[in-house]
């Protein structure tokens, strides 16, 4: 899913500064799921507000609703009857989310509450790391269904490199070493004439270096 | 006469048999020639190249490229280096031309160590190809005149393709096959990371005889000067794949601080004269950044002078 | 000039400081004016939200009392409230609101006086700190 991280209160506050009538609109997606944008992340950006607008002595209307995603027109649809009852919407959704907003409701000051991160997966409660970089070429199963374009600091197709250190990344003994779990993985499972391979260099057409990227299914689309 | 890949000075001596002696040169923080020409005074005479390197650390330094015009003009064979960390396969391509062109005839290709070490964490990852990827493309580009793209080049590039090996890095069991690679991708000569552990570096050759790994590729083994405790430690902690024997801190120690730095030398030369006498190496790569001014005493102790000259 | 009377929102948990509570009440000791207490299940059971509602409600002070760390009944209910605490305590930072205003104390079962100290102690804070608004 798609992992963000919610903005420290201080920015979101000097974002919506002067502004007196806030709706603040959270989304039962991937936000919901890492914790930062769902109803309950909602409420409590909403009090913060308040009392934040009320300690400069200023009475501010603060909205909120929770949209069952922010990525598609149907939902984003919901807020068309609310939202010109307020001067600026706050969305805690990931990036996609409050530009679908502002697309959809030109008129409206959109701003965003999350620092959208990466695809990525809980692994462990409260921790969620990256896994895919959306490279748009899958070739995980070279690398023992590990992906090194996203999991590498480096993206290296024939790792490791010499920084690799006890099994993490030379950048921060808070990142795994991929390179080492995949070797190991696949010396372990006698591939070693699979690591032997030499992978030529990647074509990054396909991922966002080629441009913006769309995804069209043909029977669907009219 | 002898068909050679580039005709450096590196190569011509390694291919005559000789043991070879390469030294290191790391460029300026500025457009200081005068300091490049300084160093390369020091190394002249001393050894058969001088290798450049590509914003060490991810710091910004004077261009590899760059310095190494400077020491070709000083009279000594650069090692031109290229990182993948800074440059596309574009500005590799476009750059591995241009040096050729200013008859640079060595070239290093390594991965680089991370941005976030560097003095500019926040620049924007590169890496569009990896150092075995690159080995590659410089050898498609040198044997079959061809760009990345299979386009034909007009006037390819001659140069003597080098890459790198950290013996001990983790993981250790694929180390010698990652070596392997890079030879299999078109490496000519290999430059080691710095040993200190001489039986372990001694068990890992075997195994790069018994792969015969050794007739395909010429191996250096890289010597870096302990200059003081202080530094052994931080090797021994702070550098992946790094091993430095309690033996050598001892030896360090008990020298005293002031003469640490000439128990460190001649640690240094009792590497050099043993690695002359192991098999599958063919040379010494010294890296005494900015110590340049011992390597010509290091080189006299270490029986490396006079330098071959093979026409 | 009116004196200032603070309002303040007081949580405890049914555990360690209900028995802290009803300890002081035996003894006779009560509690100065303007605490609103609220009892709850385990301190554990208290949400950020909970805290921040409190304030946005007018709450000059808020603070919790529960069980000492290694003493909870739901094992680690104390130990995750007292992280919401330091969170709440950052936002409030942030949001021009004095970070004191809000307190979590762990407090053993047998103690009383304690109970009520705590008290004291928050209404002597509230009132230096003055309104909230």
């Amino acid at each position: 899913m798609i992992v963000a991280e919610a903005k420290p209160i201080k920015e979101i506050l000097e974002m919506i500064e002067g502004f007196n009538k806030i709706l603040v609109v959270g989304c039962k997606g991937c936000v919901t799921v890492c914790n930062v944008g769902g109803a309950k992340e909602v409420a409590i950006l909403a009090s913060a507000i308040r009392i934040a607008e009320k300690k400069k002595g200023k009475e501010v209307e603060v909205g909120e609703i929770t949209l069952e995603r922010q990525c598609d027109p149907e939902y984003i649809e919901e807020l068309k009857d609310i939202i010109q009852d307020y001067e600026a919407v706050v969305s805690l959704a990931c990036g996609v989310g409050p530009q679908f907003i502002s697309e959809r409701y030109p008129e409206a000051r959109v701003f965003p509450a999350v620092n959208t991160k990466f695809m990525g997966g809980a692994v462990e409660h409260g921790v969620w790391a990256e896994r895919c970089a959306g490279c748009g070429q899958c070739v995980i199963h070279y690398f023992g269904g590990m992906c090194p374009i996203a999991r590498c600091s480096k993206s290296l197709m024939n790792g490791p490199c010499g920084g690799s250190n006890h099994g993490k990344c030379e950048v921060s003994p808070e990142i795994d070493c991929i390179w080492d779990k995949i070797v190991r993985k696949m010396m372990a499972q006698g591939r070693l004439d699979e690591l032997l391979k030499i992978r030529p260099p990647k074509s990054w057409l396909t991922a966002r270096d080629g441009g913006p990227r769309k995804m069209v299914r043909e029977e669907l689309a009219k | 006469m002898t068909e050679y890949k580039s005709g450096s000075n590196l190569e011509k001596v390694l291919k005559a048999g000789h043991f070879a002696f390469t030294g290191e040169c790391g460029p300026p923080r500025g457009a200081n020639v005068e300091v490049v020409r300084k160093k390369a005074q020091y190394l002249k005479g001393c050894v058969d190249a001088v290798n450049v390197t590509d914003n060490q650390t991810a710091v910004v330094r004077m261009s590899s490229w760059a310095a190494c015009l400077i020491l070709k003009e000083e009279g000594l064979d650069p090692n031109f280096q290229m990182v993948c960390r800074d440059r596309n396969r574009l500005a590799m391509q476009s750059d591995i031309l241009g040096v050729s062109a200013h008859g640079i005839k060595n070239m290093l290709c390594l991965s680089g160590d991370h941005q976030r070490f560097g003095d500019h964490p926040e620049a924007k990852n590169v890496y569009d190809i990896d150092s075995i990827q690159l080995i590659s493309m410089v050898k498609k580009m040198r044997d079959e005149g061809k760009f990345l793209n299979g386009e034909p080049i007009d006037v390819p590039p001659k140069l003597f393709i080098g890459a790198a090996c950290n013996p001990f890095a983790e993981p250790l069991e694929f180390r010698v096959y990652r070596l392997a690679k890079k030879i299999a991708a078109g490496a000519d000569f290999i430059q080691t990371q710095c040993i200190y552990n001489m039986k372990r570096f001694r068990e890992f050759m075997k195994r790069v005889v018994d792969m015969g790994l050794h007739e395909k590729c010429y191996i250096l083994a890289g010597i870096t000067p302990l200059k003081s405790v202080g530094m052994a430690r931080y090797m021994a902690t702070q550098v992946p794949g790094m091993d430095v024997p309690e033996e050598l801190i001892k030896r360090l120690k008990e020298a005293g601080k002031k003469k640490a730095a000439e128990e460190g030398i001649k640690i240094a030369v009792e590497q050099i004269q043993e690695l002359k006498e192991m098999e599958g190496v063919a040379g010494v790569h010294l890296m005494a950044i900015e110590w340049e001014h011992r390597v010509p005493e290091i080189a006299k102790l270490a029986g490396m002078l006079p330098r071959p000259k093979v026409e | 000039m009116q004196e200032f009377k603070p309002k303040i929102v007081a949580f405890y948990c049914s555990n360690c400081a209900s028995s802290a509570a009803e300890i002081s009440n035996k003894l006779g000791l009560f509690l100065p004016e303007n605490i609103k207490l609220i009892n709850v299940p385990c301190t554990g059971r208290i949400e950020i939200l909970h805290l921040l509602k409190a304030f946005e409600n007018g709450a000059d002070m808020v603070y919790v009392v529960g069980c000492q760390e290694d003493s909870c009944q739901y094992i680690n209910g104390i130990l995750k409230l007292k992280k919401r605490v330091a969170h709440v305590k950052n936002m409030l930072e942030q949001m021009g609101i004095e970070p004191q205003r809000l307190e979590v104390f762990s407090l053993y079962a047998g103690k009383g006086q304690d109970f009520v100290n705590i008290a004291n102690e928050m209404l002597n804070r509230a009132k230096q700190l003055g309104p909230i608004y």
